[in-house]
Parts: structure tokens; C-alpha cells; sequence
């Protein structure tokens, strides 16, 4: 019998939405009340996920699957196929928590147009869930593009003076990676059809995961460098890789505070989770080719581009007047470290990438509300109009250390376990890879500290901050489920890298099958769903691997 | 003449019958009951729409039937476009209620030409025969001349219909002059016999030169009707001087029409020398693509806008013919064009049926500027508005996405990669435009003392058909992509073939 968890919590929001749609506009109270109501209730059916979700971790292939491929539209082979594996898992209970922190925070900050904003936002949230999700790559493309509308209607309507411009440019920039995916997808459709016999038209990603590798035989290298790059430009747009990252600062400086936590928190990482889900597993040949392309491998661009990113967002942060665009492109540094993570290509490095995809949307989404914060009450994020804050707002000035230690890496706080994992896995790879990126964890509390100096630091320089009011429960509430997240993962990440586990070792045999997996992941399980090409697919022991993961992961702490 | 022909002609027949009762019944309403005479036009599309239920009945899945003496070949292709010219028809008549009663134009005529205009596309559509084709055409082009003109008093109005007259006029000469090669070079004006002939004997003789040249001469008069670049430059005026209401007809069915007439055409009656038409098609949709999506940019009229962005989709939908190898069409281009000439109908009208909600009192409400603050001062309009410019933008799940996915599928099934690339990014370019206008709608300066515009029952419920009908087909298009299969009759070669002999 199939569950529908999944879908319960898909459309949970949208059903929010759509009873928003009669409620009178004027009885802004009543829309408020009924959108947290239900962004807390869309948190709260995700929870029982996480019981039934950590009875099968270790269970190979994906879980809680529900629908049949080519059930949507059976003239085309497009279904309505959900499932979830533990990196999914994890990126959807954060994004239904951070959904829910998001509506909340924006209580009193949307103060026009409530009702629409509310219902834009619930949209999103259905949207950015089906991306994590979606099974089938056309369902998986059709939220992937629905959700840059009401993004799109967020920034421009409720954004800041130059909204228009980053709204469009927001816009455009994402459509245009994505555009190219989707010939990228329907070239893959037709391999599968003329590859599989008796010959099948379908968009399954399971089923696509046998034969799109043979791309790589079937057509040469270039043709799979060609496809690889039309995905890697809708991922590393979303991202966003340096070069690509231009349209990150104008969107996150205009979005609307609780818009520019989901985009940080959430929309960034669904091109993790492509590179992931589909550009690993699809072209695992492209990436340990060893042809060269503009001197340098195809690898070793992504490496090379991440460490750029590591290094230029913390440079550029440095430099910034303004709190938001510092936060937004220090998420041009961490998002770095998630991508060199995942083209490391190890399984170290890729569950300490997607650990840190989590830190990055708890710790950013945080370091969003706190400038959210400090902006309602004064109108202005130049840095040189605060001093002193921590003598007006102290409950306010230690959760923002917190915070800000949390995000540049201290050790017991969330963002330590992530970085160091993931730099870990980078030096197994190469030690000079992981050399390049330590850097950017200096710069990273170079520009947080100062930034909290200037901000907290000394006496009240401004008259107009004088009167400032500390933080109030509401506000509080909302970074309460953040910290103990933050605590949780700096203490004990044990779970999260469990649930990682099976998932991590599956995609790093999916792309090296050949790769020297430690002894604890010898006996990991490989999901009978696809063989590796020159691997034998070996029987699983859950509970060895459950018993021997933990003394591995336990010295990354 | 038998009883078979009868049924046939039984759609168009009606149609032209409830057309002249229109002139008729005309001259009897009061000023206040004009509107008698849209209900009387909805009646007769209605009957027609019967009419092709009934022949749809009668041929019982055969593929397709030659009737009125071999000049009329109805088949499932046929049958397709009648249905979607009829629901076109119905939804312009919804749109043109009030619009025409502000504009003080409300006479019985508009809607007798709009069915004349009906009757000449489904003998286009039809047609298996140059002359059927033609004449067809010329009835449809005649009758929207008058139509665009329509607003007697108003300049733009007068001046759009005479530059449509002359480029209409002229391209029909070049156009016959194509055909009259044609006849000359085969010795028939039925599609099928030209067909056999230029692939028997023409094309290997010394006579090619003379068919190359009728070729070019058919194709620019087809290229006319469907605005392509670089024979589009009648378009635009003669969509922004249109009574609204006509700029959506005409963007939709007398498109679609075109479209028709030209698939039957090229696929049918050209088919050989396709590999002569293929890279011309190629020039022209690169062209077209090109120039419009750039001179959309700069539009401040929406009307303007939207006739630039409907010139741009035909450089899309040319793609699909361009689709398949040397000699072989791509089944799924043609597809792709029938699907987007589908939810084109909807999306178009709609986004048309918006500007002419607009039209009221002083305010003529086609410059963007008309649109500022739009939302708030009708909220299910500016919404619907958007879903009408996302889904012309192809953004799934909307219904405009279908037409450009199996589009751009025909060209990746065929291997020209690097057009499929042109043109999804220059879709991306062309939703800057759209967003231009929906940033008007949503974010623009709201001016306070607006009230909410008045919106006819007529009008709403034009709204909603195009509104619903874009939703369901982008959420759930299976039942539709069905629809086209079965319609694809065209492609089916060896059955036109076996009809013909």
C-alpha cells in the first residue's frame, strides 16, 4: 500500500493558499492568523516523517514512494512519482521549518497587499517541496520552473527600491539555466527510448539512472560534456557557482527579510540537490573523464569554480556597507564548500556537504531574520548607522552571536561539523584542493566578527538607536527552533550523518564505482535499483553499517 | 453534387445562412437590442459547431473523406482546426459585446463578417484543392479587412485596415501567381495530383528552375498570412488599429487558418521539395525569432506588444516543420504545431479579452501605461492576466508551455540541437516582455481615485473559458495531446495518398 505523507505535505501549504483566496482582504489579522496556522501546520505534518523516515534509513532506494511513472500524462510517460531519500529528507524538513519560520517572522513586516503576500508564499512552499521530491523529471521540472513565479511576485512586490530590477533579473537568470535543462532532459528521454527494450518513452529519474551513463559510450565524451554543462547551468545558476552568482546579491538585498531566508535557506539549494540527484549519478563518466576542456578537466572546473567562490564571496564580504548584501555573498562562500564538497567525490565529503547545505539554511536563514530584524526597527542596513546595539537589544545581540559563530564555523555549533567534514573529504581527494578552501573559513570570521564589532560593540554612537526595543516573543520564537538546530548539529550530528549514510555511498558508487570506499562503507548498502556499471551489486547489512558508522563520523566532531 | 457533399459543406453552410439572417435581423433590432445580434452569431456558431459534431459522427474514424467534387478533403486535421475556429469565434463574440456598445460601432455587420470570415477558414482548413484554398482565403481576408477597419471614426483604425488591405492584397498575387505555376507545371489544382506529379516528374526534369520559383512565390504568400519575418511588417499596425476585440480574433483564428493552409500546403502538396523549403524555413524562423523578440522589447502599447510576441511564436512553430530529416517531417513537430496553435487560441484570446475589459468611458487602454495598478482595481483580471503572459512565456504548468515543449521535442528527436537552443533562449528573452507587463499589473504606481472596472457578464465568462482552459490544458494535457494525435491525420501520408488516387 502506498503512503501519502508525501503528498499530504506537498500540498498542505497550497491548501493554505487556496483557503487564504476567500478570506475578505481587508481582515488582515484573520489572513495573518490563518497563514501561520497553516505554515505551522504544513511544519507539523512533516514531523511524523522523521520517526517513519529514521526507522529505514539504511534501507537502500527510495522511500515513501508514491504515485506510478507515466501516471500524469501516459502520452508522454510524465508521472506523478514522489520519494525520498535521506538527502531529500533532510532538505525537506528544513524547508517546511524554515517555511514556517519565514510566514511567522513576517507578522509585522508586511504591512500592504497581506493577503497576496501570504498566498504567494504558501505557493512557493508547495513549489520548493515538489523540487525535493519529485521522482519524475518532468514533475521535477515543473515545480523547478513554477516556483520562480510567485519567487518572481515576492521580490517585486514586496522588495526594496530596486525590486523591479532584481526581480526580473532573478527571473531571467534562473529561466534561462533551466531552459537549457530541459533539452538536456528530453535528450536523455530519447537516449532512454532508443537504448531500452521493448522501448520506452519515460522521465523517471530511477529509470533514467540506468541509462543515461551510456551516454558516455554511446555518443563520446563531448556529447556527454555538452549535457553535462546544460545542467550544470541551470544547478550552478540556482546555486549560485561563481561565475553565475550575479543575480544573488540584487535578489537577496531587495527580497522582502522573510524572502531572502527562504531563498538562502531553501531556493540554493535545490542546485545542490540537482548536482546531486542528477548530475553525479547521470554523468559519472564526465566527471572522472580525464579530457581536458580549456586546460582544465570537467572536475577540476567545478573544484576550481568552488574554491573561487569560497574566496571571492568572503573578499566581497568583507568589503560590504550593507548588513544583507554581506550575508548574501558570504552565501556565495558557503555554498562553495557545498559544491566543493560534492565534486570531491567522496562520501565524506558529500554527507558533509549536504550537512552543510542544512547549516547554511539554518545559520543564514538566522543571520537574514537578524538583519530583517534590526531593519524593521530602523529602516536602514548600512552598517555605519548601528553601534552599540548590545547595550539596547542584549537578548537580540546574543542570539546574533550565536549565530554568527554558528556560520563561520566554531566548534560545538552546527557550521563547525559541516565545514570541517566536508574539508575533510576534500583532503583524502587532494590536499590542495582543501588547502584553497581554509582560507575562506578565516575570511568567513574575519567579516562576521568585524561586522559584529561594528554592529554590537562599544557605546551607542547613533541618537536613533537609543529607544531601540529588544526583541519580542514572537521574534524570539522564531529563533528558537533555529538555535536548538544549531546546538543539535554542533553536539551530536551522529543522526544526521546516518541518515546520510546509505544515500552518500550510494551516489559516490553510482559516480566512482570503483572507489576505495573505507571499511565501514564496504558492507553500505547498494540499492538494487541500479547496478554499477562495472560493480556487482552487493547485499546490504544494515546493521553493520549502523553499528560501524558511527566511530568514523564520531571524529569529525 | 451528392448527399455526402451536402454534409460536408453542413458546418460552413450554416454558418454563412446565420450570417446573412445577421444583415437581415439587423435592420429590425432597436438601438438597446443590438445585442440580439451577438446572441444570433453565438447560435450559429453553435449550430456549426453541431454540424461538425455530426460529420465527426458519420465518418466514424475513417481517416477522412474527399467531397465537393475532390476540392474538399475532411479529415481529422480538418475537423481539428473547424472546432478550434469555432471556439475562437464563440470567445472574440464574447469579448465584442460590450466593447462595441463603448465604441458606439454596434452593428449587425461585425458579427455577419466575423462568421463570413469563419466560412473562408474552414475552406482553407479543408481545402485539398489551390482554387477551394484561394477562395477560402480571400473570403477570410476580405471579410477581416472590413473588420479591422471597423472603427469608422478612429484613425488608427482606418489606416491599419487600408495598409492591410494593400500588403493582404499583394501577397495574395504573389500567392496566386505561385499557384498558377503550380497548375501549369502539374496540370492540377488538387493537392494530391501536384503532390505525385512534382515528385514524379518534375523535380527530375528541366522544369525545376519553374517549380523552385513557384515554391518561393507560394511560400511568401503563406509567410504573409502567418506574419513571419520578414513579411510581417502588416501586423503590427494592423493589430494595434484593430478594434481589440478583432486583434485577438485575428491573432488566434485568422492564424490558425493560415497555419492550416499552409501545413496543407507544404506537407501535403510541397512535400517534395522539402528539401528546398527546409533551409529557407530556417532562415525565416531564425529571422523571425530574432526581429521580433527584439522589437518587442521596446513596445509601450500593448496591443503593439502582443503583436510582436505572436509574430515571435510563429518563429517557434516554424521550428516544427523544420523538425525531421532531408525528406521526412518530424510527426511531433506537427504536433507541436497544432498543440500550440491550441492553447495559443486560449491564452491569446485571453490575454486580448483583458486589454478590451479595459476599454471604457475616456480610456482606451491599450497603452501599457493602462495597465499600472491594474490589480488593484481588478484583482481576478490582473491575475488571470498573468497566467495569460507566463503561459505565452512557456512556463509550465501552464498551457503555453505544451506548445513550445513539443516544439523544442521534435527538434532534440531530430538532432538540430543548436536551433533547440536558439530558440528556448530566446523564449527566455521573450519573457522580459511579458514580465514588462506584469510588473505593470503588480507593481506599477497605483493611482487611488481608479475605481474597479466594469466588466460585462459576456466578458467574464470569455475570461473564465480562457482562463480555465489555460490552467487545465497546462495541468493536465494528456486528454489534449490525445486530441492532436487523433487530429494528425496529415501526417499520415499514405492515406491522403490512397483518398486522392
Amino acid at each position: 500500500m502506498q503512503s501519502h505523507i508525501l503528498s499530504i505535505i506537498l500540498f498542505a501549504p497550497l491548501v493554505g493558499a487556496l483557503f487564504l483566496l476567500f478570506v475578505p482582504k481587508e481582515n488582515k489579522d484573520a489572513i495573518r492568523w490563518i497563514a501561520n496556522i497553516f505554515a505551522l501546520a504544513g511544519f507539523l505534518v512533516s514531523l511524523p516523517l522523521v520517526p517513519m523516515f529514521w526507522a529505514q534509513r539504511f534501507e537502500p532506494g527510495f522511500k515513501f514512494v508514491e504515485g506510478a511513472a507515466g501516471n500524469w500524462i501516459p502520452s508522454i510517460g510524465a508521472g506523478y512519482v514522489l520519494g525520498i531519500d535521506g538527502i531529500s529528507f533532510l532538505l525537506i524538513m528544513l524547508t517546511t521549518l524554515l517555511g514556517w519560520i519565514s510566514i511567522l517572522s513576517s507578522w509585522t513586516a508586511i504591512e500592504n497587499r497581506v493577503k497576496e503576500y501570504y498566498i504567494w508564499f504558501l505557493f512557493l512552499q508547495t513549489g520548493m517541496l515538489g523540487v525535493f521530491m519529485a521522482l519524475d523529471f518532468f514533475l521535477f521540472f515543473v515545480f523547478w520552473e513554477a516556483m520562480l513565479v510567485p519567487m518572481y511576485l515576492l521580490i517585486g512586490i514586496w522588495g526594496g527600491p530596486r525590486k523591479l530590477y532584481a526581480a526580473i533579473k532573478f527571473f531571467l537568470y534562473t529561466l534561462a539555466g533551466s531552459v537549457l535543462m530541459l533539452l538536456g532532459i528530453l535528450f536523455l528521454y530519447f537516449h532512454h527510448h532508443s537504448v531500452t527494450n521493448p522501448q520506452v518513452y519515460t522521465f523517471s529519474i530511477v529509470e533514467l539512472y540506468h541509462t543515461a551513463p551510456q551516454i558516455y559510450s554511446d555518443y563520446g565524451p563531448r556529447v556527454a560534456t555538452l549535457l553535462f554543462l546544460s545542467f550544470f547551468f541551470a544547478f550552478a545558476i540556482k546555486v549560485p557557482m561563481f561565475p553565475f552568482h550575479t543575480w544573488l546579491p540584487d535578489a537577496h538585498v531587495e527580497a522582502p527579510t522573510a524572502g531572502s531566508v527562504i531563498l538562502a535557506g531553501v531556493l540554493l539549494k535545490m542546485g545542490t540537490y540537482g548536482f546531486i540527484r542528477f548530475s553525479l549519478p547521470f554523468f559519472p563518466n564526465v566527471m572522472t573523464n580525464p579530457a581536458t576542456l580549456l586546460g582544465m578537466t570537467v572536475r577540476g572546473w567545478m573544484i576550481f569554480l568552488s574554491l573561487v567562490g569560497i574566496i571571492y564571496g568572503a573578499l566581497v564580504s568583507l568589503m560590504q556597507k550593507d548588513m544583507k548584501k554581506l550575508v548574501a555573498y558570504s552565501s556565495v562562500s558557503h555554498l562553495g564548500f557545498c559544491t566543493l564538497g560534492i565534486f570531491a567525490l567522496t562520501p565524506l565529503g558529500l554527507s558533509g556537504s549536504v550537512l552543510q547545505q542544512i547549516n547554511h539554511g539554518i545559520s543564514t536563514g538566522a543571520l537574514f531574520l537578524i538583519v530583517g530584524i534590526l531593519y524593521e526597527r530602523r529602516h536602514t542596513r548600512e552598517i555605519a548607522e548601528y553601534g552599540g546595539i548590545s547595550n539596547v537589544m542584549p537578548i537580540y545581540a546574543t542570539i546574533t552571536m550565536i549565530m554568527f559563530l554558528s556560520s563561520m564555523g566554531l566548534p560545538l555549533l552546527n557550521g563547525f561539523v559541516g565545514e570541517f567534514t566536508i574539508l575533510q573529504g576534500t583532503f583524502m581527494e587532494n590536499w590542495k584542493w582543501g588547502a584553497w578552501a581554509v582560507p575562506g573559513v578565516v575570511l568567513a570570521a574575519a567579516y562576521l566578527l568585524w561586522l559584529y564589532q561594528r554592529v554590537f560593540f562599544g557605546t551607542v554612537t547613533n541618537p536613533k538607536n537609543e529607544k531601540l526595543n529588544d526583541l519580542t516573543p514572537r521574534e524570539v520564537a522564531t529563533f528558537v527552533p533555529l538555535l536548538i538546530m544549531a546546538f543539535w548539529i554542533g553536539l551530536y550530528p551522529k543522526p544526521f550523518f546516518q541518515i546520510l549514510e546509505q544515500p552518500v555511498n550510494h551516489t559516490i558508487a553510482m559516480v566512482r564505482p570503483d572507489y576505495p570506499q573505507p571499511a565501514v562503507n564496504a558492507a553500505a548498502p547498494t540499492a538494487p535499483l541500479v547496478v554499477p556499471a562495472s560493480g556487482v551489486p552487493t547485499t546490504t547489512t544494515p546493521s553493520a553499517a549502523s553499528t560501524s558508522a558511527p566511530p568514523k563520523m564520531k571524529g569529525t566532531k | 453534387m451528392v448527399w455526402t457533399d451536402y454534409l460536408l459543406a453542413l458546418p460552413i453552410t450554416l454558418l454563412t445562412l446565420f450570417a446573412l439572417g445577421i444583415l437581415l435581423i439587423d435592420f429590425m433590432l432597436p438601438k438597446e437590442m443590438k445585442w440580439a445580434n451577438a446572441v444570433t452569431a453565438l447560435i450559429g456558431v453553435g449550430f456549426s459547431a453541431a454540424g461538425v459534431y455530426k460529420i465527426q459522427l458519420w465518418m466514424n474514424g475513417s481517416p477522412g473523406t474527399l467531397g465537393m467534387l475532390r476540392t474538399m478533403l475532411v479529415d481529422h486535421f480538418a475537423l481539428y482546426f473547424w472546432y478550434l475556429f469555432l471556439a475562437a469565434t464563440a470567445i472574440a463574440i464574447l469579448m465584442s459585446v460590450r466593447y462595441l456598445e463603448t465604441e458606439h460601432e454596434n452593428h449587425g455587420e461585425y458579427y455577419a463578417l466575423m462568421l463570413l470570415a469563419v466560412a473562408g477558414m474552414m475552406c482553407m482548413a479543408a481545402g485539398f484543392d489551390i482554387v477551394l484554398i484561394f477562395i477560402g482565403l480571400e473570403l477570410m481576408a476580405i471579410s477581416t479587412y472590413v473588420l479591422v477597419g471597423f472603427l469608422r471614426r478612429d484613425r488608427r483604425s482606418n489606416e491599419a485596415a487600408l495598409k492591410y488591405l494593400l500588403l493582404g492584397a499583394f501577397s495574395s498575387g504573389i500567392f496566386a501567381y505561385g499557384l498558377s505555376l503550380l497548375y501549369g507545371l502539374t496540370g492540377s489544382t488538387n493537392l494530391g495530383v501536384i503532390q505525385q506529379e512534382l515528385a514524379r516528374h518534375v523535380m527530375n526534369s528541366d522544369y525545376k528552375p519553374v517549380a523552385v520559383v513557384a515554391l518561393l512565390t507560394t511560400i511568401t504568400g503563406l509567410l504573409f498570412k502567418i506574419a513571419a519575418i520578414p513579411f510581417h511588417q502588416w501586423a503590427p499596425d494592423a493589430y494595434e488599429g484593430a478594434p481589440t476585440s478583432i486583434t485577438g480574433f485575428m491573432s488566434v483564428a485568422v492564424k490558425a487558418a493560415g497555419w492550416a493552409m499552409l501545413l496543407r500546403i507544404l506537407v501535403v502538396g510541397l512535400i517534395p521539395m522539402r528539401a528546398i523549403w527546409v533551409p529557407l524555413l530556417v532562415f525565416v524562423s531564425i529571422a523571425t525569432m530574432t526581429g521580433a523578440n527584439f522589437a518587442a522589447l521596446t513596445q509601450t502599447n500593448t496591443k503593439r506588444l502582443l503583436a510582436y510576441s505572436s509574430i515571435a511564436h510563429v518563429g517557434y512553430m516554424l521550428l516544427g516543420l523544420i523538425a525531421g530529416t532531408a525528406t521526412q517531417l518530424s510527426p511531433d513537430g506537427i504536433k507541436g504545431i497544432l498543440i500550440y496553435l491550441l492553447v495559443y487560441t486560449f491564452t491569446n484570446l485571453g490575454a486580448f479579452a483583458v486589454i478590451t475589459a479595459l476599454r471604457h468611458r475616456n480610456v482606451i487602454g491599450d497603452e501599457l501605461e493602462d495597465l499600472n495598478g491594474l490589480y488593484s482595481r481588478a484583482p481576478v483580471e490582473a491575475v488571470l492576466m498573468l497566467v495569460f503572459m507566463l503561459s505565452l512565456a512557456g512556463i509550465p504548468p501552464l498551457a503555453g508551455f505544451w506548445g513550445k515543449y513539443f516544439i523544442f521535442l521534435s527538434l532534440i528527436e531530430s538532432g538540430h540541437y543548436a536551433l533547440a537552443s536558439l530558440g528556448v533562449l530566446y523564449s527566455v528573452f521573450g519573457l522580459y516582455y511579458y514580465l514588462k507587463i506584469a510588473n505593470a499589473m503588480f507593481m506599477g504606481k497605483v493611482e487611488e481615485s481608479e475605481e474597479r472596472l466594469p466588466i460585462s457578464l459576456s466578458m467574464r465568462t470569455a475570461l473564465a473559458v480562457t482562463g480555465i482552459a489555460t490552467l487545465y490544458i497546462g495541468l493536465l494535457p494528456n486528454r489534449f495531446i490525445e486530441m492532436v494525435n487523433w487530429a494528425l491525420g496529415i501526417a499520415q501520408h499514405p492515406n491522403v495518398a490512397r483518398l486522392t488516387q
